[in-house]
């Protein structure tokens, strides 16, 4: 794909806070109604990537191209067709959701009739129709946020940015959004590209970008990703982890570590493994979990640290 | 793309908000109300303007509470520059394909008409100080307190805009706004004050404001050249300059991205 046919087009960028290097010579493609997710720990760089390509900082070096247009030599082309979502709320909470709307239509250029249907037709899209004229101070955390995604779609953007969309939702609330953005993806074709920080979130994109320390270390699907690691990861509870670590070694002849707390194995026949760690330990654990790997997992391969480590 | 729907949204949205919200409203005119009555009536048995005709200082004092309520307006509208940076509210704008031009007259227009609209409401007192006015008085001084609301209002959005609490900007009000608003002739005169403070009220551009709104009142420009008010022309040009200048401040201080667009 090229940078021109691509939604999302990101090459060699860099940028720093003074010192503090926080991207160094990111590059990917997003493809057209594509949900991408940008996966890593805070502090990984994707929120300065965010804050990038929603055009409230420029590229120091490198470029960014969305739909074509540079985000640094043609702002305004960009901003035409991007919806922004923050992760901190944006609605005026003295204002109700539908006045919200119409203040944001004003800013891209929406009036009269035809801005009153749309606002109407998207606050019923995300369920708020009823709401409309209550002042948002008044909504829950949820309710807002699904304001907030009504007001980010208002102008038809064809490109979808959200940074961390379901700080602030409940499971049923962050599986809603996610069937959201996946049905303006097949049905209108909008672009989604979201940050996150968990995995479950992460696990609903069709292509995740991972970063660590400002650097991309990973892209491709999640089931890809997960299926580089093979086999079955084992996790086990135990009040004397770290000696099972040791013994699992020189009884088992298994690689063991020490996550969390816990006890985890990757390996081949994780079943059969279960049976031969409750033999050689009965007694000495909690509780023995067997499973497929998790993106987790596959951080923990990639860069050797855990994902929530060195987090400040 | 034109600038005149963000820029009538933006500043729809002050009102609004402002009326929405009880005690800013409250705030922002009952200070200044305090004052007058407190400073008026305790100061008019010391305090004797020169050539005072009869009401004394109490009336001496009300264009001063007219300038003083533009000025609380203000800063009261602009403050929220910074709680519209911490809420997020303004992230949005930011990103919006709107020039910044764009955000600083939706503000400053909006702040603007507030600040007329409380000092008309409080202009209606006027009778009670022996200051009668017709309907010609009226437009005169709504039409000279625009400039000046503009400009005080200009000010407060290039402060605001690059602090990032509410707690810097009521210091700045303290140590800086408010000395400008007392030193301006809005309080005591400048004739007959010691020199050091005569010069500082004569390069105080607020000066003139003060000076446009008590020509407007009276609409007796002999009189008032008399008691040491600077003409007609140079209140009104050095408060179109005020405005001019303070608005230019504003629109270079939102040219610049500043560490606090990414909170």
């Amino acid at each position: 794909m090229s940078a021109a046919e691509a939604a999302v087009a990101i090459e060699g960028l860099s940028h720093r806070y003074g010192e503090r290097e926080a991207l160094k010579g990111v590059g990917f493609t997003v493809a057209p109604g594509e949900v991408f997710g940008l996966l890593g720990p805070n502090g990984s760089g994707k929120t300065t990537l965010f804050r990038i390509l929603s055009t409230l900082i420029r590229p120091q070096s490198g470029s960014a191209k969305i739909l074509g247009f540079d985000v640094a030599a043609q702002t305004a082309e960009v901003r035409r067709r991007i919806g922004v979502v923050f992760q901190a709320p944006s609605l005026d909470k003295k204002l109700t959701a539908a006045e919200n709307l119409r203040h944001q239509g004003h800013l891209y250029g929406l009036r009269g009739a035809e801005l009153e249907q749309r606002i109407g037709e998207m606050l019923a899209r995300v369920g708020m129709a009823e709401r409309k004229d209550e002042l948002t101070e008044k909504l829950s955390g949820g309710q807002r946020r699904r304001v907030e995604l009504a007001k980010g779609l208002l102008h038809r953007p064809q490109v979808l940015l959200l940074d961390e969309p379901s700080t602030g939702l409940d499971p049923g609330a962050r599986r809603d959004l996610m069937r959201y953005l996946r049905e303006l993806s097949t049905k209108d074709g909008v672009t989604t590209l979201l940050t996150t920080h968990l995995m479950e979130e992460a696990e609903d994109c069709a292509r995740l970008a991972v970063f660590r320390e400002g650097q991309r270390i990973a892209l491709d699907s999640p089931a890809a990703l997960k299926a580089q690691i093979g086999g079955d990861v084992v996790s086990i509870e135990s009040d004397e982890a770290e000696a099972l670590r040791s013994e699992t070694k020189t009884k088992l002849g298994v690689e063991a570590a020490v996550l969390e707390g816990k006890l985890r194995v990757e390996c081949e026949g994780g079943a059969a493994f279960v049976e031969r760690f409750a033999q050689a330990f009965a007694g000495r654990f909690k509780t023995i979990q067997l499973g497929k790997p998790t993106l987790a997992d596959v951080f923990l391969r990639i860069t050797g640290h855990r994902f929530w480590e060195g987090e400040g | 793309m034109s600038l005149v729907l963000p820029v009538y949204s933006l500043a729809r949205r002050e009102l609004v908000r402002f009326l929405r919200q009880r005690n800013r409203v409250v705030g922002a005119f009952l200070t200044p109300v305090i004052f007058w009555l407190l400073f008026g009536f305790g100061l008019s048995g010391s305090f004797r303007p020169e050539g005072d005709t009869g009401a004394g200082y109490m009336e001496f004092f009300f264009p001063g509470v007219l300038v003083m309520i533009l000025l609380f307006t203000a800063i009261f509208s602009t403050i929220s520059i910074i709680e519209d940076r911490k809420e997020g509210f303004l992230q949005s704008v930011l990103v919006a394909p709107v020039s910044r031009s764009a955000i600083v007259l939706g503000k400053v227009f909006g702040g603007t008409a507030l600040a007329v609209g409380q000092a008309a409401v409080f202009l209606m007192l006027a009778p009670t100080v022996g200051i009668h006015l017709n309907p010609l008085n009226v437009l005169a001084i709504l039409g000279a307190m625009l400039p000046v609301a503009f400009a005080l209002t200009a000010l407060g959005f290039a402060l605001a805009w690059v602090m990032d609490s509410t707690q810097g900007y009521h210091a700045i009000m303290n140590v800086f706004l408010f000395p400008m608003w007392l030193l301006s002739g809005a309080f005591f005169p400048a004739k007959g004050a010691p020199v050091v403070l005569e010069w500082v009220i004569k390069l105080n551009p607020l000066t003139y404001g003060v000076a446009l709104t008590r020509h407007a009142l009276y609409l007796d420009p002999e009189a008032l050249r008399e008691k040491g008010v600077p003409s007609v022309a140079c209140a009104l040009g050095a408060t179109l300059v005020f405005a001019a200048v303070t608005f230019l401040w504003a629109h270079k201080a939102a040219a610049k991205r500043t560490k606090g667009d990414l909170q």
